[in-house]
């Protein structure tokens, strides 16, 4: 389709038209028009040259506390610490973090840390919607996340010719709101499912144990002279959509493709680095997704939500989280891969900076939105900074708030995707693709 | 857009044509059974063909209709014994008991409850936010009303008066499945729901005047947790005078539900929208396309594609005082239904105008039930957020979900709808890349094949038959039996070279559960 319209109301051609053709196979656009009169995503000001190729998102589900993580607060005493009380220094001057991330403490010059995101939301789905797309709740419409917005201007659209989707959650999808929001499934992220810690990863569909190719081959001579109504319905779109659907999948599990997802070739030694665990193995994963070309990679990492149990559960968690980030930011990189990579660590809010000592929590934290951290590292944004402060004992901001937008806002403009430009939407509105006011211009 | 009819790509047999004109019927998915009473639907049906010159497909076989019939109307792929039973029936009108039959399955309400609560968005979590305690509740009076058959405008009528706790009178969740709490915005969503009608496409006074109905509900917590009242703000002291969104006035008395005097308009016999809007998406449900496209967009300038079809549906649904399973028993015994899928003309506006079956992926919970059903398992599915966790038993169909945040990979991929609008074009059942990978090579599905109880069992009963356990296979795949030509290739498939058996029926049942045939309704 040529120039857009900027209503959403489809004419009953246009509509018959889509009928026929199926829509899955159309790239947004084509679906609904959509963009505001005049405006084009592919217009110069969109494709500018950028440092930013790929961004790994460290999702941590839940929210973690970001006392216990990025923004210690030793001095706060032992209703805010508890067993915690001796943060350490880092390899930069004046950065200190939470005394379970010495790993991480060693890296601190090649990320910056946010101390001051703030949303002042408590609850799970709301805060995870605002941190994942950059917008309020409330306007009839649900926008698509961070991994959709770069799937739908860095993937397919737009030049991206990989055979494994440009947009990849390991190992499962969220679950609290659809990733691709009103986008639509065809920009929906790829879950591989199965466990990269394990000796094989199997990956939905593309990596299947004990099916030689032999054997790939010959069933699928038999799918296809079995396939009656196929053969009596030729040229129906429904059908040949699902054909080349079939073709592409093919060259997945049959070519080259999926052994991306092989880690054999992995040193035993670096496998150990980044912990063998889920989430370590995950992020050497990531990596290995970002050298073959795929722009956006979700590592879902939850079990955050530490209302009891809160610092067992922390002495848990963060070596896991300490070795695979510090890895990964290490081994992207020895690789040269960090100058273009962005990795984001983040989860829905921060927790209660006041230990709630009382029955039933015992000794645990709840959810705080006033005041958490995220940290930032790659791709253009520089390391060895803290952007903003919280107070003394974590509970208020004090210097210069950072919401959701602000943050996605930079990190688009990192990938040369213009946050001012206009975002199709099936309505038609003249959207924005990130409005905020305050990107980190501090750090980029 | 330029369809070849009919190729010459055919490789089989008895489906072997070349030649413009087709065969006149094409085995096994057609047959000549002789007519299914014409009803008032055909003659407008095909009164439209014949104007614009388009020839109708002859009607499905009996196979393809009791597949067919099943999926549409309970979401429910027939068992062997069901199909058996049906083809082995001599009665030259069985599919009409058969229709009956299928409306009164328990099944019936689970699966227009599905779509139901599609509809009205009922999910837990961002952005409707229902709350599992509450999704519950609605869930269960949903089922309850379709079970009962309830009259639709009473249905409605319910949903747009009740007062009360979610928890308690669990219609209320209708002013609380919406993403907003503005007049505006529950005026927006029963123009969606009950008027067929997208906001926009309202005039601007129309919309003011129906936002005055909804002006005074309001909200409040109570001590427990999650319980939500909705109840009306308390109205003015005197009579006062209202525009209806038609432009009509109206008195609404001081102790009033403003509500209820909208809901009185809304299901008047003579009302523009109401039967419209319900009998266009149980026609569109039914049949793969409305007679208004899309079937949720009724405004003036979107005409429907045959007039006097839609006339006939609504003053049928206003004659049988709303009851929908009338509506249902027209259209599923009507012949332009039991048409065949295969088009037997390339004019352009064929399919709108119904001149075949459309086909269409199963929904993507009609076709993990499908699978569990030959792989002999059930999903597990729970969701540990929100709180209170929510688990469902073992073994509980999928069609039956409840709360459309249930945690589901495989209802993800397959298009099940956010629920975040209520938008019928929120279900995609259009394939993609990753749907195929995951039917064509996940573990998942070798798991199914291989661990099916339900073909090892017919392995054992066909008893080193090698045609009889192919037939087997076919019926409870495909729910019929191969043809010749068919029997012949599978035959093949298991002499191959160093093909064991069991190699050979995994195989076999993967092939079939890959094929058009298998995945789309037909």
């Amino acid at each position: 389709m040529g120039k857009q319209k900027n209503t959403y109301v489809i004419s009953r051609r246009e509509a018959l038209k889509l009928g026929l053709l199926g829509a899955a196979g159309l790239t947004f656009v084509e679906r609904f028009g959509g963009y505001a009169r005049g405006e084009d995503a592919n217009s110069p000001r969109a494709i500018k040259r950028t440092p930013a190729k790929a961004v790994i998102e460290l999702w941590m589900s839940g929210g973690p506390s970001h006392i216990d993580t990025f923004d210690p607060k030793p001095k706060a005493g032992n209703d805010y610490c508890g067993p915690f009380k001796n943060s350490i220094a880092t390899n930069v001057d004046g950065i200190q973090i939470c005394e379970l991330l010495p790993l991480l403490a060693k890296q601190a010059d090649k990320y910056s840390i946010i101390r001051s995101m703030t949303h002042g939301i408590n609850a799970h789905e709301t805060a995870t919607y605002i941190m994942k797309t950059g917008r309020k709740p409330g306007d009839n419409l649900v926008y698509p996340g961070m991994g959709a917005v770069v799937s739908l201007f860095r993937g397919y659209d737009h030049g991206y010719k990989g055979l494994i989707p440009p947009y990849i959650v390991l190992t499962a999808t969220e679950g609290r709101f659809s990733e691709e929001g009103f986008l639509g499934p065809r920009y929906k992220p790829f879950a591989t499912g199965g466990d990269p810690a394990q000796k094989r990863f199997v990956v939905s569909g593309v990596v299947a144990e004990g099916i030689s190719d032999q054997r790939q081959k010959s069933r699928r001579e038999l799918l296809h002279s079995l396939d009656s109504l196929g053969k009596v319905m030729p040229g129906n779109p429904q059908f040949e959509q699902l054909d080349r659907c079939e073709e592409k999948a093919y060259s997945l599990i049959l070519g080259d493709g999926g052994k991306v997802f092989d880690m054999s070739s992995e040193k035993d030694e670096l496998k150990d680095r980044y912990g063998k665990n889920k989430f370590g193995q995950s992020c050497l994963m990531a990596r290995r997704l970002v050298e073959i070309g795929v722009p956006y990679i979700t590592v879902n990492y939850g079990g955050w939500d530490t209302h009891k149990q809160h610092f067992e559960t922390m002495r848990r968690k963060l070596p896991e989280l300490d070795k695979g980030m510090a890895t990964l930011l290490q081994d992207l990189s020895d690789r040269g891969l960090l100058d273009s990579t962005i990795v984001v660590w983040a989860g829905e809010f921060g927790r209660t900076p006041k230990i709630l000592w009382e029955s039933p929590w015992n000794g645990g934290r709840g959810h705080y939105g006033n005041c958490f951290s995220a940290v930032v590292a790659g791709g253009g944004f520089k390391g060895g900074r803290v952007v903003g402060a919280s107070n003394d004992k974590g509970e208020e901001i004090v210097q210069r708030p950072v919401q959701a937008a602000d943050l996605i806002g930079s990190m688009y403009e990192l990938l040369g995707i213009d946050p001012d430009g206009p975002l199709p939407n099936p309505k038609g509105l003249a959207l924005q693709i990130m409005p905020s006011a305050n990107r980190l211009k501090e750090i980029m | 857009m330029n369809r070849p009819l009919i190729a010459a790509l055919v490789l089989m047999a008895p489906l072997n044509w070349s030649g413009a004109e087709p065969p006149q019927i094409v085995p096994p998915f057609e047959s000549d059974i002789g007519i299914v009473s014409t009803s008032r639907i055909d003659t407008v049906v095909s009164a439209g063909l014949k104007n614009r010159g388009i020839k109708p497909a002859p009607l499905c076989s009996d196979e393809v209709f009791i597949r067919r019939v099943y999926l549409d109307t309970i979401g429910t792929v027939p068992t062997p014994k069901e199909v058996n039973e049906f083809l082995q029936d001599q009665n030259p009108n069985k599919r009409i008991p058969l229709i009956n039959r299928l409306l009164e399955r328990e099944e019936f309400a689970d699966y227009w409850t599905l779509k139901w609560c599609d509809l009205l968005r009922v999910k837990s979590e961002f952005p409707i936010n229902l709350w599992p305690n509450a999704v519950q509740a609605y869930y269960r009076w949903i089922h309850d009303s379709i079970r009962m058959n309830m009259p639709y405008d009473q249905f409605a009528r319910e949903l747009l008066t009740s007062s009360g706790s979610n928890f308690r009178e669990p219609q209320v969740n209708f002013y609380r499945a919406i993403q907003g709490r503005q007049p505006s915005d529950i005026a927006r969503t029963v123009a969606l729901t009950f008027m067929g009608t997208r906001y926009e496409s309202l005039p601007q006074s129309a919309r003011a005047n129906m936002e005055v109905f909804f002006s005074q509900v309001a909200y409040k917590k109570t001590a427990e947790w999650k319980e939500e009242i909705v109840y009306l703000n308390l109205a003015p002291a005197e009579v006062h005078e209202a525009n209806l969104p038609d432009g009509r006035k109206v008195q609404i008395q001081p102790e009033d539900d403003p509500r209820r005097v909208f809901a009185d308009w809304l299901t008047e016999p003579n009302n523009q929208w109401f039967a419209r809007n319900i009998t266009n998406r149980v026609w569109a449900w039914l049949m793969g396309r409305g007679i208004i496209i899309e079937p949720d967009d009724i405004r003036p300038d979107n005409s429907p594609a045959n007039p006097e079809l839609l006339a006939f549906l609504e003053k049928e649904l206003v004659r049988s005082k709303y009851d929908l399973k009338t509506i249902y028993r027209l259209i599923l015994n009507s012949r332009t239904y039991q048409q065949s899928s295969i088009p037997r003309s390339d004019n352009p506006q064929a399919e709108a105008m119904f001149a075949c079956y459309p086909v269409r992926r199963l929904d993507a919970e009609v076709l993990i039930d499908a699978l569990n059903q030959i792989g002999g398992t059930g999903e597990t599915y729970s969701s540990n957020i929100p709180e209170p966790f929510t688990f469902i038993p073992e073994g509980e169909r999928s069609i039956k979900l409840a709360d459309g945040s249930i945690t589901s990979q495989f209802l993800e991929m397959f298009g099940r709808p956010a629920r975040d609008t209520g938008l019928e074009s929120e279900r995609n059942n259009q394939p993609s890349d990753s749907q195929r990978l995951y039917l064509l090579n996940s573990n998942d599905i070798k798991n199914k094949i291989e661990r099916s109880p339900i073909l090892r069992q017919q392995a054992e009963a066909a008893k080193g038959n090698r045609t009889e356990l192919i037939k087997n296979i076919y019926v409870t795949i495909l729910s019929r039996y191969p043809t010749p030509s068919e029997s012949e290739i599978a035959e093949k498939y298991f002499q191959s070279e160093g093909m064991t058996r069991k190699a050979a029926i995994e195989d076999l049942a993967w092939a079939l559960i890959n094929t058009k045939e298998f995945l789309y309704r037909h």
